[in-house]
Parts: C-alpha cells; sequence; structure tokens
C-alpha cells in the first residue's frame, strides 16, 4: 500500500498530524478487497449501519422516556401520541431491532457456509460471537423498557435462569433484580445497561473490522488472494454495491415501519405489566425462539443436575459452541462450493435452526401435525436440539476427516480469465 | 470535487479517461446531493421531536381566577412552567407608574401599553437580563428602588409597571398574551 499525497494544502496539514485522512483512504477507499464478493457480503455493512440506526433513534427516545415502574409505560405511549415523530422513532428502533438479528443472522450463516470463520480469521470470528452475545443481552434489557406484561414477563423468565445455578443462583437473582422481585430497581438499571451495551457492542465492531482489516474479506471461492490481479478497490466498487444493498435492505425494513409496525411485536405488551397476573402464552421475541426451544427441551435431570440447569446450560452452549468451532471444523477448505459433503449438511442445519425457531414459538404440547397427538413440539425439540449440537461437536469434525474436497482453483482470476478471457490471464 | 472524484477511482487501468470525466462528475454530484437531500429529510423527524410534544402545547394557556386578590396583593402562577406575576396595583402604584417621563426609560413603554385594566398588571415573572426570578411578589420582599420588583442576581430595579428603570437587564418584564374570559378570570396563552 502506497501513501497517498494530498493536493489540498489543508488536508494535507491535518493528515501529516493525525492521518484521519490516509487512515480513511487505506480502510475505506483504496482498500483492496476481492473482486468477487457477492451480495451475501453485503450484510457485514448492513449490520453497521442498523447499528448506527439503533444507536441514533435509541438516543432520542431515551430523551422521552422516564425509567420508572409508575412511568414507563405511559412514557412510551406519550411518545407513540404526543411526541413529534415519536411513533416513527419507536417503530424504527423496535423493527430495528428484528432487522439488526435478521442481518446479523444472514452474516453468521454466510460465514458458516464459505468458511469465514476458519485461518487466520479465527479471533474476527470469536470478536462476532462476542457481539452477538452483548446483542442478545441488550435486546433483553431493552425489550423489558416499555413496562408491557411481555416485558415484565421476559424480565421475570430471563432474571430466572440464573436461579439454576447450584448454591448461589437465589442471591444472583436477587442482585440482579435488586429486590426480591422485579421491580424498579430492576427496570432502572436495564435502562443504565440498556444505553450502556450498545457502545460496547460499538467497541466490539471496531475489533472486529481491525481484525478483518489485517486479513481482509474471505470470498465465495474461500480461496486467499494471490495479488492485485485478483482485488478491486472497496470504493467505488463496494461502496456503491453496499448503497444498492442498503437501499434494498430500507425498503423492507421502513415496509415493516410504516406498514406492518407490529408484525414483530406481541399485542400484549401493549398491556401494561402486571405483577400478579402472568399471560397465557409467553414467547420471546422472534430472534430468540430458537435458543428458547433449546431451554424447553430439556425436561429431564441427568443424575443430580436438574433438568432447569441442563437446559440453561444448553441454551448458552447453543452460542457458545460456535467460540470452538474454528478448532472443531478440521476441513482446511474453506468455502462450502468445494466441499460437497458439508455443504448439504450446512443446509440441514440451516434448516434445523429455522425448525427450532418453529418449535420456540409453539406450545410445547401442541401437535406438530394436526390429528397426530403423539408427536408435539417439544418431541420435534428434542430431535432439532440433539441435531443441532450433533452438528457443531460430531458431524463437522467427520466431515472434515472424511469428506474429499473438490478442487480449488489456483486465483480468483483463474476460473474467470481461462473462461474466454485467456490473454488478462497473465496479469 | 473534481481532485476527488479522480484519485478515488483512478486506481484499475482504462477507468479514468477524459471523455467519461464530465459524465461521471456529474453523476457523482447528483448521487451527493439527492444523498445529502435524502439525509436530510430523514434528519427531520428526529430534530422535531426535541421541540415540545403535542401534550405540552396542550398545556399552552391557563386560566386564573382573580377573585381572591385584594388591592395591593400580588400571586404567582405557572404558565408553560415559567411564573407569571399577576398584581392587583393600588391607586398609588399606578399613578406613580403613570406619572414617568417616558425619557427617563431605559426601554421607554407607557403603563396603557402594558395593562389591559389598569388594576391588574401581568407580566412575566422572569428578569429579561438572565432569567432569575425578581423579588417584589411578597410584602416582606425588597422591591428595589422603584416599588416593583428587585431581581437579586444582578441588581435590576423594575418599577409598578413591570418596567426596567436600573440595573442590568435590558428590556420591561415581558408581557404574555392574556384575555379577560370574565371580570374575574384571565386565560394567560
Amino acid at each position: 500500500m502506497t501513501t497517498r499525497t494530498w493536493n489540498n494544502p489543508i488536508i494535507r496539514w491535518i493528515d501529516y498530524r493525525l492521518p484521519v485522512f490516509s487512515f480513511m483512504d487505506h480502510h475505506l477507499v483504496d482498500y483492496p478487497t476481492p473482486k468477487n464478493l457477492s451480495y451475501w457480503w453485503n450484510f457485514g455493512s448492513l449490520a453497521g449501519i442498523t447499528l448506527v440506526i439503533m444507536i441514533a433513534t435509541g438516543v432520542f427516545l431515551a430523551m422521552h422516556y422516564t425509567p420508572h415502574v409508575d412511568y414507563a409505560f405511559d412514557s412510551v405511549e406519550r411518545i407513540m401520541r404526543d411526541v413529534n415523530y415519536g411513533w416513527l422513532i419507536r417503530y424504527l428502533h423496535m423493527n430495528g431491532a428484528s432487522m439488526f438479528f435478521l442481518v446479523v443472522y444472514i452474516h453468521m450463516f454466510r460465514a458458516l457456509y464459505y468458511g469465514s470463520y476458519k485461518a487466520p480469521r479465527e479471533i474476527l470470528w470469536i470478536v462476532g460471537v462476542l457481539i452477538l452475545f452483548a446483542m442478545m443481552a441488550t435486546a433483553f434489557v431493552g425489550y423489558v423498557l416499555p413496562w408491557g406484561q411481555m416485558s415484565f414477563w421476559a424480565a421475570t423468565v430471563i432474571t430466572n435462569l440464573f436461579s439454576a445455578i447450584p448454591l448461589v443462583g437465589e442471591s444472583i437473582v436477587t442482585w440482579l433484580w435488586g429486590g426480591f422481585s422485579v421491580d424498579n430497581p430492576t427496570l432502572n438499571r436495564f435502562f443504565s445497561l440498556h444505553y450502556l451495551l450498545p457502545f460496547v457492542i460499538f467497541g466490539l465492531v471496531f475489533v472486529h473490522l481491525w481484525a478483518l482489516h489485517v486479513h481482509r474479506s474471505n470470498n465465495p471461492l474461500g480461496i486467499d488472494t494471490k495479488g492485485p490481479q485478483d482485488t478491486i478497490p472497496f470504493h467505488p466498487y463496494y461502496t456503491i454495491k453496499d448503497a444498492f444493498g442498503l437501499g434494498a435492505f430500507m425498503i423492507f425494513y421502513l415496509g415493516f415501519v410504516f406498514f406492518a409496525p407490529d408484525f414483530f411485536g406481541e399485542a400484549i405488551n401493549y398491556e401494561p405489566a402486571n405483577p400478579l397476573v402472568t399471560p397465557p402464552h409467553i414467547v420471546p421475541e422472534w430472534y430468540f425462539l430458537p435458543y428458547y426451544a433449546i431451554l424447553r427441551s430439556i425436561d429431564f435431570d441427568i443424575w443430580f443436575v436438574s433438568a432447569k440447569l441442563i437446559g440453561v446450560i444448553a441454551m448458552f452452549a447453543s452460542i457458545a459452541v460456535l467460540f470452538f468451532l474454528p478448532w472443531l471444523d478440521r476441513s482446511p477448505v474453506r468455502s462450502a462450493r468445494f466441499r460437497p459433503i458439508y455443504k448439504q449438511f450446512f443446509w440441514i442445519f440451516f434448516l434445523v435452526c429455522i425448525l427450532l425457531g418453529v418449535v420456540g414459538k409453539h406450545p410445547p404440547n401442541d401437535p406438530v401435525f394436526g390429528g397426530v397427538e403423539w408427536f408435539q413440539y417439544i418431541h420435534l425439540g428434542k430431535i432439532t436440539t440433539a441435531y443441532y449440537f450433533l452438528h457443531f461437536l460430531v458431524i463437522i469434525p467427520l466431515i472434515g476427516w472424511l469428506e474429499r474436497p473438490r478442487p480449488l482453483p489456483e486465483s480468483i482470476s483463474t476460473p474467470v480469465t481461462r473462461r474466454g478471457l485467456a490473454a488478462e490471464g497473465t496479469a | 470535487m473534481t481532485d476527488t472524484a479522480n484519485s478515488a477511482t483512478a486506481a484499475p487501468e482504462g477507468e479514468a479517461d477524459g471523455e467519461n470525466e464530465t459524465r461521471r462528475d456529474f453523476l457523482l454530484i447528483a448521487t451527493a446531493t439527492v444523498g445529502a437531500i435524502g439525509a436530510g429529510l430523514a434528519a427531520w423527524p428526529f430534530i422535531d421531536s426535541m421541540n415540545p410534544a403535542a401534550d405540552v402545547r396542550a398545556l399552552a394557556s391557563t386560566d386564573v381566577d382573580l377573585s381572591a386578590i385584594e388591592e395591593g396583593q400580588a400571586i404567582t402562577v405557572v404558565w408553560r412552567g415559567k411564573p407569571v406575576f399577576i398584581r392587583r396595583r393600588t391607586i398609588g402604584e399606578i399613578e406613580a407608574a403613570r406619572a414617568v417621563d417616558l425619557g427617563d426609560l431605559p426601554d421607554p413603554q407607557s403603563d396603557e401599553e402594558r395593562v389591559q385594566k389598569p388594576e391588574w398588571l401581568v407580566t412575566l415573572g422572569i428578569c429579561t437580563h438572565l432569567g432569575c426570578i425578581p423579588l417584589g411578589q411578597r410584602s416582606a420582599d425588597p422591591r428595589g428602588d422603584f416599588d416593583g420588583w428587585f431581581c437579586p442576581c444582578h441588581g435590576s430595579h423594575y418599577d409598578t409597571s413591570g418596567r426596567i428603570r436600573k440595573g442590568p437587564a435590558p428590556r420591561n418584564l415581558d408581557i404574555p398574551t392574556y384575555t379577560f374570559v370574565d371580570d374575574e378570570t384571565i386565560r394567560i396563552g
């Protein structure tokens, strides 16, 4: 990378002292990017933009929100009815949470398909999993703030997960609550954390990008770039591609905001929190459904360990297992394009994740198929939960051993240049 | 503009031939303009959300019952979160206010311009200097050299018409919009 010289004397003066312009040029303009990135590579920048939208809308919501059990619900209703464009800002924030998870999940499945977690991008991947954890915590505490029925009971149920910890569980829950039930101290600290955590995510995103820019983007072929003939500068090629993707994403996102703003929400959360009445059917937001299904699938003790504790461990382990993925997958080939067996299991795994979400949505003892009483969601949940862990702990290591990958192309340019562009092949 | 457009896109060969320069510049400027307008429009709901909300605007007028105020007494009422001084002036105070030569006033205004009924003086209770609340509402308060109000922050003296007479304040006490609903009730705002 050659350092640019700047024509504008003011820019040159600043850049000599604080090289912000060289930094941006290095990372956003001249940044060499594999030239074969598909639209699946748009979702990283979309996630970043969604984070910024969430922080911006959140800052403005916080100007009108009151974190007190007597006023929280009413202050949100005031935002909806009285604050100028308050409805818009809140719906952007509410639906933005769903969009954030959607975009990040696509981003993660892309990484799984194309092996983006493999050497030398393990830390990049691990930081990504940390971001997911931080997002989940942020989304959970944020969901409590409107202080509706689902807010309250979600807070109760999720904090009670920690009561499964042997010996100190109850003390930890009391500590989390700041009292003997979910109450005003809980709401206050959740608001504080909901304002703090997005900036933690922001910091993690910075580390994520730092790691990304060391070995740069993976690509659909999963092979390293061999030289300048394999890359194009980030600007204008990927700025324009990201901008186009952003336009498409915004149409999708704003479609919900303007035409179906409560699509992802639960109607009962428009009922103020009542600590004396639990709603008949408690479900988390869609992005937590698979973990919720895993939690509920464990209804059996193992020796002296209670089902409750195993369920909680399984739920956290379902994400924590991702930390170990770079070492569970022994195959040196990254992209599933050249991994005929892994490719099939990838899609089975994807389907299982969707099924876990479906299981999480339904009461455990409802039949999966109408008329077949003996096969209930709890059974589907156990099968899919078992498969989820099997995929990471058994199937992936085994495929790494047994699979014969298809031959990799020599470089990103070769498959293209061999097909009719032979003259440039020597570039 | 040309500089950045050139250097930013110059990297791949065969891209920056002179013929496309004007068209590319046009596209770049047009895109940036549309983007800037879009960002501006998107920013408006956020900026406007900080303006007074509907419930705040709905509280913009306050009715005050005057029947309990004796001559020589004053009350303070809250309108839009701000104090409003309502003083039922004595004949002596009215005459004192009207006897002043307008040439002596830093902010010349006759008493007739400042009241609807001579008996009732209605002003915002906020010093026009830096926003403190002048003393003089209670009988024990200092009322300054002109028997009106005295601001303890920086020593502004107001007279019985709420006009600035001495001290750093630039203007007379502001008069809020108000109307007499009937003889004993006013609506401020």
